[in-house]
């Protein structure tokens, strides 16, 4: 299978660490982050809204989470979190696929969405990627999403895949 | 009651396919298993047999197979479990990237969308 990606690469992206301010006044730190950095990301797993959930993930179950932190902090992956007064409220995952492309996928707490939070930890994990060599970066959302689609859309993701259930985008660094 | 299996060769087919012999041996349902070509796939028709029948074979159950010709295996499998009265269609899908999420292939996508007849999908 061969993936689409734009002709263009994308502008240069800020990195980690960086310190924003939400649109709710809420001072952010965007930090990357790897294994040693898992109780905190489980912990901002732990209390995720299980209705925020997407094509799966993050698992319900801790031990699931568990599971799956294994794969998502593990080798080879570039992380960043977003951390408020101490706790992760929100994280994005670079981890590479079969191709030696890398998938993308972020979450953010409810209490925390829709304040920008999204847009600054994929645009800092994409300078990151950029810092380390990455060139293609890809992702899949479900199409009802409209805000993730939105977030991606500004970032500089382009639709690559729209006729099924998950829209696919991608973006060349 | 009489089931419509979809198989396309991939491993989440073959998973759905001892699933559902396993059920069926459970309940008494009769089985027909449609043998299609998955693009998303590199299984051509006669391994996707073979590993049908030897499957038969090590559980000892019977069933039907059948092979679905056109490429448009979806839609297919949908106008058979209409016209042949089956009561169920079941196929497997959902695979989930290294990341983790789940995506349904275009054969599931289409048959869940479009089926009249009850859809099973097995993960």
């Amino acid at each position: 299978m061969t993936r689409d990606y734009p002709d263009e690469p994308a502008d240069k992206f800020p990195g980690p660490p960086r310190t924003v301010t939400d649109r709710e006044g809420r001072e952010v730190e965007l930090l990357a982050a790897d294994a040693s950095d898992h109780d905190g990301v489980l912990e901002m797993y732990l209390s995720f809204d299980p209705a925020d959930r997407a094509q799966g993930i993050p698992p319900a179950r801790e031990e699931a989470i568990e599971d799956w932190l294994d794969t998502i902090l593990g080798e080879d992956t570039l992380n960043v979190v977003a951390v408020h007064e101490g706790s992760v409220v929100g994280h994005a995952t670079l981890v590479p696929d079969r191709h030696g492309e890398h998938e993308l996928a972020i979450f953010v707490l409810q209490p925390f969405q829709g304040a920008g939070i999204g847009t600054n930890l994929v645009e800092t994990l994409l300078g990151l990627a950029q810092s380390e060599g990455l060139e293609k970066v890809w992702l899949t959302v479900e199409r009802w999403n409209d805000p993730a689609v939105a977030l991606y859309k500004k970032v500089g993701f382009e639709t690559t895949e729209a006729e099924s259930f998950e829209i696919e985008m991608s973006i060349l660094l | 009651m009489d089931i419509l299996l979809g198989v396309g060769g991939s491993e989440l087919s073959y998973h759905a396919l001892e699933e559902t012999v396993e059920r069926a041996q459970a309940t008494g349902d009769e089985l027909t298993v449609a043998i299609f070509h998955n693009e998303e796939v590199s299984a051509d028709a006669e391994e996707i047999r073979e590993r049908v029948e030897t499957t038969l074979a090590e559980t000892d159950f019977d069933a039907t197979i059948r092979r679905l010709e056109g490429d448009s295996p979806g839609s297919e499998l949908v106008s058979m479990a209409e016209s042949d009265g089956f009561d169920r269609i079941v196929l497997g899908g959902g695979e989930r990237s290294t990341l983790g999420k789940i995506q349904l292939g275009a054969i599931v996508e289409f048959v869940l969308l479009n089926s009249q007849t009850p859809v099973t999908l097995i993960r």
